[in-house]
């Protein structure tokens, strides 16, 4: 029997992928993965802007993670020029990159995801059929961007980011409030993971042991700083070295760039940070994967939701530990006070679908000499593909509709920002 | 009355104008009781090819991106520019500013000659179809973006300040960013974001796109009084073309 499955163009994903699979007579004869998204030519875009605008265009690459963008950018700046920044600065940048973290997670395990676990095409219909359900998603993604709009001035595309510091910080008022709310949602968070626990069974059960890197840092369960991580390796690589990790190519089905190190494929996301870092993990993050019986290494690529939903618990805790420690210390007023100088530097985060990098060389008046941007949906592409190769021989006994829902939820648990990944 | 049915289609962008529209949170649910959304990839699966109201995010940068525009306008009862990138081009129209070949090779390398790779230049979607109404900013407002949609709904002509955002600025009394010598486009910039940036503590780089009649020589004088060139007005002007 022959079977087709042809998705034009995902839905409840950022960006435009498309799906196709062809079998003949039970036998696969095409299984692939395809970007067709516009390439937007960033690289070139910022060559020969000035280290003050570079920021603003950057941050365009994606409506999701733009704050993840700003702070690789600032901070590969910053490395490139020698500026060096206060204490109280990788407190406010690291409590709102937590920010677009948490509201990212949300969004995705909220309003992309529950939809499949509900049986539903989207969350319009659940506003009726659950709406608790939805009025907590509501809820906490409602927190998330104010949290992130009180730290940048903006939910999207940050404006208060600046290399050297900030232009404008909150004031202690304000981040007593965001602690109060914050210590409010601990609730909603544990009804949140119930919700979820009581539909993990709707998850496929799908293995396929692959190499996970994300940033790592002793002691830390890291989003912000540290060195390159993999599964498939004891040591670890500096960031600025990050060019003989994710050897890129370009596939013809693909108008974004892939990535390889020691096997065909890796995958980042947060299921690679808690591959990595599990042990350091907070206690209600701890709860949670115990809960879901989760285990590093976790291999099924479906869980990359359930991790997302433990590292919401994980920021909202390290949130209020910040929080406690800037208030402790009370804030400062600072002077931005950077200066251009040539220079090349490299900027790493992890953004809220893997870990991120920016390199930049300058010359002496801060003007742009070239760029290289590796996003982490780049780094899924390839394994993307993977998945569907190992999995596609697995289900082929099924209707096309049950294939084509598995590969589409397969694509929406790595979260992909495809129009970010082809920049 | 039965329900406008809204349809959300998206080129080159960031998709970061929809996610406003998803930030829009609770409001969101009063949203779709005026109107009824069919179509909107990034957050349902449901589809249709019958939507009175079109949402258009993104700019226009490919030969097949134009007809699938074209196909949706033929469509469309009212077609509404979302966001920078469909109402001026955005932060993609400093492409035009590049030569494509270089551009190509640039972010490719040798890659760059394959066929799929092909785009030309950044377009706004006026420049392709007939825009009937245009939502500003970059990302845009969601309060603006109600404001518009509960007009449509209710067949009204949304009112777009045709003013700078210095008007903004001044009714805020913060301090003119020029005594800070820094380059602010506020005085050229379409006002409707209260004038946000300057707020903050720092410049304004135009993402709402220019005034329909802005006045270059008073900004030029502007510019010459606080010591700064027309080229530095000119670089920070690019970002966003301000078309």
């Amino acid at each position: 029997m022959n079977k087709k499955v042809e998705v034009h163009h995902v839905t409840r994903i950022e960006g435009h992928g498309n799906i196709v699979v062809n079998t003949k007579d039970g036998k696969i004869e095409q299984v692939e993965w395809q970007v067709p998204e516009a390439p937007r030519f960033f690289e070139a875009m910022v060559k020969g802007r000035s280290w003050q605008d570079i920021q603003s265009i950057v941050t365009r690459i994606c409506g999701i993670c733009s704050i993840s963008h700003s702070l690789a950018c600032i901070k590969g700046i910053e490395a490139a020029m020698g500026i060096t920044v206060s204490e109280q600065t990788e407190k406010l940048r690291l409590l709102a990159h937590y920010s677009e973290q948490f509201q990212s997670h949300v969004l995705h395990v909220g309003y992309l995801v529950a939809p499949d676990l509900l049986g539903a095409k989207s969350v319009v219909p659940l506003a009726e059929s659950h709406y608790d359900v939805v009025k907590l998603v509501i809820k906490l993604h409602r927190i998330a961007n104010a949290w992130s709009d009180l730290l940048a001035g903006r939910t999207t595309h940050p404006v208060t980011f600046k290399p050297g510091g900030f232009s404008r910080i909150p004031s202690e008022t304000e981040l007593r409030e965001l602690r109060e709310t914050l210590a409010g949602i601990v609730p909603d968070l544990k009804a949140l993971a119930g919700v979820v626990l009581s539909l993990a069974d709707k998850l496929p059960q799908f293995e396929r042991d692959t190499e996970y890197i994300a940033l790592v840092q002793p002691g830390t369960y890291s989003f912000y700083q540290g060195d390159i991580g993999s599964t498939d390796l004891p040591s670890t690589t500096p960031v600025d070295r990050f060019e003989s990790v994710v050897n890129e190519y370009l596939p013809e089905v693909s108008t974004a760039k892939w990535a390889r190190w020691h096997r065909d494929s890796y995958a980042v996301g947060a299921l690679a940070r808690f591959n990595l870092n599990s042990a350091y993990l907070s206690p209600l993050a701890q709860e949670i994967v115990q809960s879901f019986g989760l285990k590093a290494k976790c291999t099924n690529p479906y869980f990359n939701s359930i991790a997302q939903l433990v590292e919401c618990a994980q920021l909202v805790e390290t949130s209020l530990a910040l929080l406690e420690e800037l208030l402790r210390t009370g804030l400062k007023q600072e002077k931005l006070e950077a200066r251009p100088q040539a220079g090349e530097g490299v900027g790493c985060v992890e953004a809220p679908r893997g870990i991120l990098f920016h390199r930049y060389a300058f010359d002496q008046q801060g003007n742009c000499l070239s760029a290289n941007l590796v996003i982490p949906t780049n780094q899924n592409h390839g394994n993307i593909q993977k998945d569907f190769e190992a999995l596609v021989p697995q289900i082929l006994d099924r209707s096309e509709e049950e294939i084509r829902l598995l590969l589409e939820m397969l694509v929406r648990a790595y979260d992909p920002c495809v129009s970010c990944s082809t920049h | 009355m039965s329900k406008p049915k809204l349809a959300i289609f998206d080129f080159a962008c960031c998709e970061g104008c929809q996610l406003q529209i998803v930030n829009m949170e609770e409001e969101i649910l009063n949203l779709i009781s005026i109107v009824n959304p069919v179509q909107w990839r990034e957050a349902m699966s449901e589809e249709s090819d019958e939507y009175d109201i079109v949402l258009i995010e993104g700019s226009i940068t490919r030969p097949e991106d134009e007809e699938r525009l074209r196909r949706i306008r033929e469509k469309a009862k009212v077609l509404v520019a979302l966001g920078a990138c469909a109402a001026g081009g955005g932060v993609n129209r400093l492409k035009n500013t590049l030569n494509l070949q270089e551009a190509k090779e640039t972010v490719y390398g040798t890659a760059a000659n394959m066929p799929h790779l092909n785009t030309s230049s950044t377009k706004a979607v006026d420049e392709v179809v007939a825009v009937d109404y245009k939502v500003y900013g970059c990302p845009i407002d969601r309060r603006e973006f109600a404001y518009i949609v509960r007009c449509l709904a209710l067949g009204k002509t949304p009112e777009i300040p045709g003013y700078p955002v210095c008007v903004e600025c001044k009714l805020k009394e913060n301090v003119c960013r020029y005594e800070y010598r820094e380059i602010c486009l506020g005085p050229l910039t379409r006002a409707g974001c209260g004038a946000r940036c300057p707020s903050l503590n720092t410049w304004c780089f135009g993402c709402r796109g220019s005034i329909e009649e802005p006045n270059i020589d008073s900004a030029k004088e502007v510019v010459s009084k606080y010591g700064k060139t027309l080229k530095d007005l000119e670089n920070r002007i690019a970002l966003f073309g301000s078309k």
